[in-house]
């Protein structure tokens, strides 16, 4: 058993260097899929047994991508294009993509022309999920990137892999949930960046693996005293809040993040896949049917704002940052509804811009740093 | 006195203003559709009927079916943008509203229209407010998923329920059964919904007169469309965008079929006549892929005029083309019907298709920055295509309703680009 620093270091050199953690499990024979955000039915490659691996862009030079992308396509799909097309992903066997919003839809195409070494295996998810259709319609979807899956790998996936995968993903849920209410109770240590480094790390480990250096963590901090943060406390929101550098200057300000409504985080923990109600893929279908207050889903009435005001109030929160990616449709629909929930709520937020290719903070800093002296 | 005479010495300076060709009986007759169609929602509200919005390639043959008012968000700020009127619904969206600049300008402009409808804005209504409050709306996403956004939005705002068909994205160059089987299902659920919602009953044996008339429609419109493969082309190409609200707003309507009838005969005419309603010679004939540049609708046409090059094809119009024979078909129709909901396979094959019908010579793609489904795989497909068919392409960077998203400097530089190839080919082809 690794100590709490150890544990916290391994997940840090993960987030920092995916490429080693890819490199380690095909030097074990294994195959890794790419899963493109945000959803992408990682169970059933699991199940395959092939190992996920989550592709979330990151800081590129965007040189190659510009032959395929206007310059207002999502910031994530810019440097995934980027990364698939100089060679970086080299080794995956294939790539899930799932359509959440326009980009996506064009980008199964350019990856499908662009990237043809690595074959692309679309999803579409249904959206109308009031449909009692729908849960079919998803399970044929599985279906195929199952079909898809076996053609390019070879592997097959039975139903008691796929019923022990739910499990472990489940599993992998509750103690991602844990570490989330574990963690405001040790501040100090788990720093804005330190937090997010537990969340995102996932995407890089076999999710069993994870589960067990995450328990570790949880386990270490709950032996040490509660932590009393004399700071001040947000909740974020939106698709991603990265780089590191980002992040440190919540910490520079004396702000914890206590929650989050992050897709890269919390929002794909925070539903799990029924225990019972038929087959595994049945049971993944309602999974996605039961996914609630996201910006790539749709849903009516416009949750996300009480959700929001909720997380405030029960993690103690003064106020939430909303870290907008940049040029994300879905996100800039849902942003003038659930701010006035929080305006209506009394609490303050602040918009930030999200993009991997900045390279300079100063501004978001200083507005950081009035956003702290407003909460 | 002085006025007078100052008015007499501009009037003698100024260039006699060329007679404005009359308006073909055509132009006239759905020029009264239009009227009637927001005319009689006006009428049904009046009456306390439920008068619906629609999303562009809804199956507007249910809503005709029933007899309901249905308005068309898309059209109408189409309307706006093309006679300049946006700005204020544009500044009032990304302001007062808090929307992102970022998002489609379609949807900026009617959710601050709409906020004026709901008493939330003060924007003045160009139009006196001739698009009615809606109680209910109609959603389709195979257009583009902004739209699923815009109408939660819209809903929630307005405090009124959607009647959505989810015809999902097709990665396939098919529309695959498991697909229509669940279109199909949320049709029927649809139906029975709006039934119970408007207190209207649906009637098969009118639903197959509606499907009928439809399917005369589309016909027509795509008849009217497949005849300017004829040189010179019979119409202006842009003149046919003008029609499209014969097919976005009415397809499933008779006075359709009369107005379409109609413009097929004056087509018709032109071709015996061996006329034209371009204006100057057809030098170059190109398609156009992607939305109509509204607001700036009269530069491309007085650019492109400049070097007689006609827009004979255009990826666009015939999306409106809608073709079935019954509820599965329709489901099935509806999936594939804009090639924004297809894969890079099918656009391109059906790119490559009109290319050769109507013998271009080159292609403008208008990246729309309201539209990102169109543009973030635009490169590709422009890569491919001209490959395929062995024609230049230009692209020019524009916006279906945000006039500030224009340059008129660039559209005359990339269209004098895309005329030197053309011109090089055209004379590289004569030499043999």
């Amino acid at each position: 058993m690794a100590d709490l620093k150890s544990n916290i270091a391994f997940l840090q050199e993960a987030c920092k260097n995916p490429r080693a953690r890819l490199d380690y499990y095909l030097k074990q024979g294994k195959k890794v899929v790419g899963c493109f955000p945000v959803y992408t039915p990682e169970e059933l490659i699991h199940a395959s047994g092939m190992i996920p691996m989550g592709l979330w862009g990151g800081q590129t030079q965007l040189k190659l991508a510009k032959s395929y992308l206007p310059p207002f396509a999502c910031p994530i799909m810019q440097s995934n294009m980027e990364l698939g097309l100089s060679g970086a992903y080299q080794g995956l066997s294939a790539v899930i993509i799932p359509v959440l919003c326009d980009t996506f839809r064009c980008m199964t195409q350019n990856w499908r022309f662009g990237v043809p070494s690595i074959p692309m295996i679309p999803i579409v998810y249904p959206q109308n999920r009031k449909s009692p259709a729908s849960v079919d319609y998803l399970i044929s979807e599985y279906e195929n990137v199952l079909t898809m899956l076996t053609t390019i790998t070879g592997k097959m996936m039975n139903e008691k892999a796929l019923a022990e995968t739910i499990a472990i993903y489940n599993e992998h849920n509750a103690v991602m949930r844990e570490f989330a209410k574990v963690a405001n109770d040790h501040l100090d240590i788990v720093t804005p960046q330190v937090r997010h480094t537990v969340m995102k790390s996932a995407f890089f480990y076999e999710k069993s693996e994870h589960t067990a250096i995450v328990r570790e963590i949880v386990e270490e901090l709950k032996k040490l005293p509660a932590y009393q943060f004399t700071g001040k406390k947000v909740i974020l929101t939106g698709i991603t809040c990265e780089p590191d550098e980002l992040l440190n200057i919540f910490t520079e300000n004396h702000m914890a993040v206590v929650g989050d409504d992050l897709a890269q985080e919390m929002r794909q923990y925070r539903t799990d896949t029924p225990e019972k109600g038929g087959g595994g893929l049945k049971r993944l279908a309602l999974q996605w049917n039961s996914r609630h207050g996201c910006s790539l889903i749709y849903e009516e009435g416009k949750p996300r704002g009480k959700m929001l005001v909720n997380l405030c109030k029960e993690n103690g929160a003064g106020g939430v940052v909303t870290c907008m990616m940049k040029f994300c449709d879905p996100e800039e629909y849902d942003q003038p509804y659930f701010e006035a929930d929080l305006r209506e709520a009394g609490y303050p937020y602040l918009t930030i811009e999200i993009d991997q290719q900045n390279t300079s903070y100063e501004q978001i800093r200083t507005r950081i740093q009035t956003f702290s002296e407003m909460i | 006195m002085i006025e007078n005479g100052t008015t007499q010495v501009n009037a003698a300076a100024a260039p006699a203003q060329k007679p404005k060709r009359p308006k073909p009986k055509s132009m006239q007759m759905l020029n009264e559709q239009t009227t009637a169609l927001f005319e009689n929602a006006r009428l049904a509200k009046e009456r306390g009927e439920k008068v619906g919005w629609s999303a562009s390639i809804f199956p507007q043959e249910i809503a005709e079916t029933l007899g309901l008012n249905v308005l068309y968000p898309e059209n109408h700020s189409a309307g706006i943008a093309a006679r300049h009127q946006a700005d204020p619904f544009l500044q009032e969206c990304e302001g007062p509203l808090g929307y992102s600049n970022d998002l489609c300008a379609y949807a900026k402009v009617n959710l601050a229209y709409a906020s004026v409808l709901n008493n939330e804005s003060e924007v003045e209504l160009p139009d006196g407010g001739k698009m009615v409050k809606p109680d209910f709306l109609l959603l389709t996403n195979n257009i583009c998923n902004q739209l699923t956004k815009w109408y939660e939005n819209l809903a929630y705002q307005m405090n009124i329920p959607i009647f959505f068909i989810d015809t999902c994205y097709n990665p396939c160059d098919y529309v695959t059964e498991t697909r229509v089987r669940y279109v199909r299902a949320q049709i029927d659920q649809l139906i029975k919904d709006l039934c119970a919602f408007t207190g209207k009953t649906w009637d098969d044996k009118r639903f197959k007169e509606v499907m009928k008339i439809s399917q005369r429609n589309s016909y027509l419109w795509e008849r009217a469309n497949n005849l300017m493969d004829h040189k010179p082309a019979p119409l202006s190409g842009f003149e046919l965008f003008n029609y499209m609200s014969a097919m976005v707003c009415n397809r499933g309507k008779i006075s359709s079929t009369a107005v379409l009838e109609q413009l097929n005969q004056e087509i018709e005419e032109h071709i015996k006549e061996g006329n034209s309603t371009y204006p100057v010679k057809e030098e170059y004939r190109i398609s156009w892929d992607g939305i109509a540049c509204w607001p700036y609708l009269r530069h491309n046409l007085h650019t492109l005029k400049q070097y007689g090059i006609n827009m004979v094809a255009s990826s666009y119009g015939k999306a409106w083309a809608i073709e079935y024979e019954d509820l599965d078909g329709m489901a099935r129709a509806y999936c594939f019907a804009s090639t924004n909901g297809d894969n890079a396979t099918t656009m391109i094959s059906r790119r490559m298709e009109a290319l050769k019908k109507f013998d271009c010579e080159g292609t403008i793609y208008h990246v729309n920055r309201s539209c990102k489904v169109m543009d973030c795989q635009m490169m590709e497909v422009q890569r491919q295509i001209s490959a395929q068919a062995g024609i230049p392409f230009t692209s020019f960077d524009g916006d279906q309703a945000d006039y500030r998203n224009y340059s008129e400097a660039q559209f005359e530089t990339r269209i004098q680009g895309l005329v030197e190839v053309m011109k090089q080919n055209k004379e590289a082809k004569m030499n043999g």
